[in-house]
């Protein structure tokens, strides 16, 4: 063990480590957000909610059927990602014709929906969801242990938002998709169905938020309140990157997430707010964000 | 009001000119009426939410900015009044003066910050900044932390009179909501006001014909903060207590609620509105966190189905300006 200003490694690179985990959520969630925001121009306040229903379904999967954790990454995202083409079909089509502003409303009362069923059903105390046997223990790199669970949740974060981005950006149907962010009307005469990919854009997106949650059950509880608690968070590293760019959602969410996990260590006091002081400073430097455009 | 609305409707263009000034009048008696018929102690905490909505509404309303974290003001204000009054022994216009003031400033430097981005974002922003004083809430000595600030003394009114007393204590929220009432009034006919409703319909066109509209929203967000800490100070005195929930985002939502139900930009909406939250919350108390999801349910359906909020509806259909 070797100090670093100060600071035992074993600490500093635990909180790191915890950071980068963060970050990972903070990526995945601001990612969805912005795939949302870019194609329905909606901002999605019931990210948290969906969030909090990707790991309440894991749980419920384990507990009633017995399926475990690696069927539940592929089946919870699938489940919630329904809820949201319904929710999307129901509700948030009726909305794009009117100010942005409703969108924010209707998903914020759908999260306080969820949100209330769950504390309903669940209580407010937060429910264990063990880590995975093949990923149990860890191994020591010498300067810090890393157990195997997180290292996995940041390569899997990593991969899924990567994915995403050479989804979007680099295939065909990425293509259409920005077309279609860019001008529907246009897109929809070459005959392509907007209408439709709209639905599956939220859809994914959703499921985007659920597949975070199952990660996340092993290492935070399953609590009703997880996911509120996380959205403003991302809010704010949304404003701090601006939609308009996927890298930037994801090296903002896991960039913020490291500072967040270095304040830990030197200014514990400020670990709460630190994200919030990096977004007021960004609004007076940069006010269109770190990736934004000027709308 | 809305026994009001309907009569009137049949009524020669005079009264229909005046329907604002007989809706104040009617709103007016039935305050000082009601305290003989209900619980003073809802009445007044409606009024002070009543006080908040209307603030809330000044920008939603009539600027167009939905700023999603007004629960900073009022929650700090909260804080301020009830702390000066107990720990300090201020007198209680003096505590609810302290506690506004901190909402002003607290506006001024929240919404400086917030204006630099519009719509969606300003949204988000004002959300992530009261969070940030959620936060800091929690962790600072003086707010006591989870327990909140309890036992605040209502202390006698320029030093004479005895707000202990339910009903002198009334008298005084009454005055308080009604000056801000009026103020908003005020502020909402004013030449200002017409720039801020010029603002909230075309930004881009009031920019070119001359207006600073980045001073005008910013002017507008720390009245709106301002009135929202008058209600918050106010209500920690009235109720006693500050604590942690008055500045956590559920009441942000709250307010966003209560004004939504009761009319975006309207007069009386957020005042009907909050009449309705407070009173299903104390219906409701029994059945827990349901209340939760039905207030969720109240979202969606105003959204989907009565935008205009209660007294916007009755407006529209009696075609009457409220």
């Amino acid at each position: 063990m070797f100090e670093i200003f100060g600071i035992p490694s074993t600490a500093l690179f635990g909180q790191l480590l915890i950071g980068l985990i963060n970050g990972s959520f903070y990526a995945l969630l601001s990612l969805g957000l912005a795939v949302i925001f870019g194609m329905l121009n909606i901002i999605n306040f019931s990210h948290g909610a969906q969030y909090m229903m990707g790991a309440f379904a894991a749980y419920l999967l384990l507990q009633y059927s017995g399926l475990g954790y690696w069927p539940s990454l592929i089946i919870t995202p699938v489940l919630v990602g329904i809820t949201g083409v319904i929710i999307e079909r129901l509700f948030l089509q009726r909305l794009y014709k009117l100010d942005h502003l409703y969108g924010l409303l209707l998903t914020f009362g759908l999260a306080l929906i969820i949100e209330g069923v769950a504390r309903n059903y669940f209580g407010s105390a937060g429910l264990p969801y063990t880590v995975p046997e093949s990923l149990q223990g860890g191994r020591n790199l010498g300067f810090m242990f890393l157990p195997n669970y997180r290292a996995w949740v940041i390569v899997a974060s990593l991969t899924v938002c990567f994915g995403t981005w050479f989804v979007i950006e680099r295939t065909r149907l990425g293509a259409y998709l920005r077309a279609a962010t860019e001008n529907p009307t246009l897109v929809r005469a070459f005959g392509i169905n907007v209408p439709r990919m709209i639905t599956l854009t939220y859809g994914f997106g959703v499921a985007l938020a659920a597949f975070a949650g199952v990660m996340a059950a092993p290492i935070y509880n399953v609590s009703p309140q997880m996911g509120s608690e996380l959205i403003i968070v991302v809010f704010a590293v949304v404003v701090i990157g601006g939609m308009g760019s996927i890298l930037g959602a994801i090296v903002t969410g896991f960039g913020l997430g490291v500072i967040e996990g270095l304040t830990k260590v030197f200014f514990p006091e400020a670990s709460n707010t630190v994200i919030f002081v990096i977004m007021a400073i960004v609004l007076l430097v940069r006010p269109a964000g770190l990736f934004g455009r000027r709308a | 009001m809305e026994r009001v609305v309907d009569p009137l409707a049949k009524q020669p263009s005079a009264l229909r000119k005046n329907s604002e000034t007989i809706a104040f009048v009617i709103m007016v008696v039935g305050l000082v009426a009601a305290p003989f018929f209900t619980y003073p102690l809802f009445l007044m905490q409606a009024m002070c939410f009543a006080l908040f909505a209307c603030a809330f509404n000044l920008l939603i309303g009539y600027v167009g900015l939905l700023s999603f974290g007004h629960a900073l003001y009022f929650g700090w204000a909260s804080y301020l009044s009830a702390y000066s009054a107990k720990a300090w022994g201020f007198s209680p216009e003096l505590a609810i003066l302290t506690g506004t003031a901190t909402a002003a400033i607290c506006g001024l430097v929240a919404g400086s910050l917030a204006i630099r981005r519009q719509g969606i974002y300003f949204a988000m922003v004002t959300l992530a900044l009261a969070q940030m004083m959620y936060f800091f809430a929690l962790q600072v000595k003086f707010t006591g932390g989870e327990d909140g600030i309890q036992a605040v003394p209502r202390g006698y009114l320029f030093g004479l009179i005895d707000l202990r007393n339910e009903m002198a204590m009334y008298v005084v929220v009454l005055v308080i909501f009604l000056a801000g009432f009026l103020f908003i009034y005020r502020i909402i006919h004013s030449p200002f006001g017409e720039v801020l409703k010029a603002i909230r319909e075309n930004e881009t066109r009031a920019i070119s014909l001359g207006y600073k509209t980045d001073r005008y929203k910013l002017v507008a967000f720390v009245l709106s903060a301002t009135l929202a800490g008058a209600a918050g100070a106010t209500k920690a005195i009235v109720l006693q207590l500050a604590s942690l929930t008055d500045v956590n985002w559920p009441m942000s939502g709250e307010v966003v609620l209560m004004t939504l139900v009761g009319g975006l930009g309207t007069i009386f909406g957020p005042i009907v509105g909050s009449f309705v939250i407070l009173l299903m919350q104390y219906k409701l108390a029994p059945v827990g966190e349901w209340v939760l999801v039905i207030q969720g349910m109240i979202f969606v359906a105003c959204v989907l189905l009565f935008r205009r909020g209660i007294i916007g509806e009755l407006g529209n259909i009696s075609r009457i300006k409220l």
